[in-house]
């Protein structure tokens, strides 16, 4: 294929050395799978970090709300998942929602099914409410996994955000909000206008730092059986005998885990800057001692 | 938030239906225990249950479709449904019959051997390292003397050893051999021990349907040489039929 075409040949890597084999070793289709999975889990970021800013906001606003129960859903919501611990919250939730989904279409697509759905250790339902469908391609089994990796990564990185926010919403000075009722506005004027410009300037180390947490626990990707970069490397790194491939080598696992950890201190880094920048534009003009700082250094 | 759930649930809820009804076998292996099953450079599933199993679909006339799983979910993945049947070199056991059901075997009991690292290593009372959830592990737990020491895959009951962890390691001898070949400082000792009820494929206790296709599939390829032929090329140290 490709590499093929831009080095001459990896047809026979035994005869090859150095440089070449490397070059071979580290262009097989397998470790294609390795760089691959480096996407899956930037998408995992991209596509849970707003989720979970998401839900966070929607518990934060369930926390605040004058209306009883919302306020104690979002109150055991956050609580809740901030008690449990992450690993054990991610193995429940991932069989939870899979049977959860496929018990709901059960009842809605086979209503005349008359067996037991848990017979013994196995959960039976009816072909059609299987999630994906039995038949669907291996892609689609991939994706459901994913996605449903996401959902849990945003429920549970979601109650942090709560709380963030929720802290982050309170600490914006009242006297503020009071101003902006006295000139006329109403609450949802006040929320829209006032608090949730204003709070972003609390949130934002609490949120930060979150980022940093959920980036260093993309590898539960590998928990719930997703072949992310960890899979890889653990499979790739692992020794190889003679018999199997056209590339032995010892066991290389360290050095394939020692580049995860540079990939993650590098990726931790970026952000790191990234935030700081943010930060310091947030800070501009605002009662905070980051605003106050930039405010004497101009002057 | 609630809004996201709802979508969420009903994008889950939407994506059916337009797939053909043709059914779709999927298969379950763990992609790391070589000969029966690895993953090749290409990173695609092949050894001797992939050539097997292949088969066996052919003869079935199912679609199949390869995925892997850790082996120590690899039997709770299959009654939840995430495949339909394990092919990933697991022996028959009562243990795992009460929650799984079996094909017929398609290979014979298989010999397991202990790797160490010396010739003289203590496989008495020594530290042995074994996969954990297998019969190998099962057998030295049973073991008086010795110590179990149980990892997740089989590289690290291998690497156990090689770093001194462990004074030797219970596996397939299929696994074990080529080890043993291609490293000089690990070799084979004692004598073959033969545990298990050979191997089979795993289905769900529900799947009786799944499970008789397959033993008919097994006992055609047992009939005309072809499973004999397999073994052969794969399992050279394993009875045949």
């Amino acid at each position: 294929m490709m590499r093929g075409r831009i080095i001459g040949s990896c047809s026979d890597p035994a005869a090859l050395e150095g440089f070449q084999w490397f070059i071979c070793y580290l262009t097989t289709g397998k470790h294609m799978n390795l760089y691959y999975s480096f996407g899956t889990v930037l998408l995992l970021l991209a596509i849970t970090a707003p989720a979970a800013l998401a839900f966070g906001y929607g518990g934060a606003m369930a926390a605040r709300s004058a209306f009883a129960p919302l306020r104690w859903f979002g109150k055991a919501y956050i609580a809740v998942v901030r008690g449990v611990p992450d690993i054990a919250f991610f193995l429940f939730f991932v069989i939870a929602l899979d049977q959860g989904f496929e018990y709901l279409r059960h009842k809605i697509k086979c209503p005349d099914w008359n067996e037991p759905i848990r017979q013994g250790s196995d959960f039976v339902v009816c072909a059609a409410a299987k999630l994906p469908p039995g038949n669907a391609p291996q892609w689609q089994h991939e994706t459901y996994g994913f996605l449903l990796a996401v959902l849990t990564f945003a429920i549970v990185f979601g109650a942090f955000a709560a709380n963030v926010l929720y802290g982050a919403m309170r600490a914006v000075p009242k006297a503020q909000l009071e101003t902006a009722e006295a000139y006329g506005m109403t609450r949802k004027q006040v929320t829209r206008r006032v608090l949730i410009p204003q709070m972003w300037v609390y949130a934002l180390p609490g949120l930060s730092n979150l980022w940093m947490v959920l980036i260093k626990a993309t590898p539960l990707l590998f928990l719930l059986g997703v072949e992310d970069i960890v899979y890889w490397a653990r499979e790739l790194g692992g020794t190889k005998t003679p018999n199997y491939t056209q590339y032995p080598h010892g066991d290389w696992r360290m050095w394939y885990f020692f580049g995860l950890l540079v990939f993650y201190l590098a990726f931790t880094k970026l952000s790191e800057v990234v935030l700081e920048r943010i930060m310091a534009r947030l800070n501009q003009g605002q009662a905070t001692s980051g605003g106050e700082a930039q405010r004497k250094a101009a002057a | 938030m609630r809004t996201l759930i709802l979508s969420a649930v009903a994008l889950a809820m939407g994506a059916s239906a337009a797939f053909a009804e043709s059914k779709t076998v999927r298969l379950g292996t763990e992609g790391a225990y070589p000969p029966y099953n690895f993953l090749n450079d290409d990173g695609e599933v092949d050894g001797f249950e992939r050539h097997v199993g292949d088969e066996l679909c052919k003869r079935a006339k199912l679609t199949c479709e390869w995925v892997t799983n850790d082996w120590d979910s690899i039997i709770p993945n299959l009654v939840s449904g995430n495949y339909d049947a394990i092919i990933a070199g697991m022996s028959i056991t009562d243990e795992r019959k009460e929650v799984i059901d079996f094909s017929e075997a398609y290979t014979q009991p298989d010999p397991s051997v202990f790797l160490a690292a010396s010739d003289d290593a203590d496989l008495e009372t020594g530290v042995i390292a074994a996969q954990a959830s297998t019969i190998q592990a099962s057998r030295i737990a049973e073991m008086k003397g010795a110590t179990l020491l149980e990892f997740a895959t089989p590289e690290e009951t291998v690497a156990a050893v090689r770093d001194g962890e462990a004074d030797a390691v219970l596996a397939d001898k299929a696994y074990l051999t080529p080890i043993a070949d291609a490293d000089d400082e690990l070799s084979i000792v004692g004598e073959d021990i033969l545990i298990g009820g050979g191997i089979g494929v795993g289905v769900r206790q529900s799947d009786t349907e799944l499970r008789d296709k397959l033993t008919k599939a097994i006992q055609s390829m047992k009939k005309d040489g072809s499973l004999n032929k397999l073994i052969k090329k794969w399992l050279p140290e394993s009875a045949t039929f």
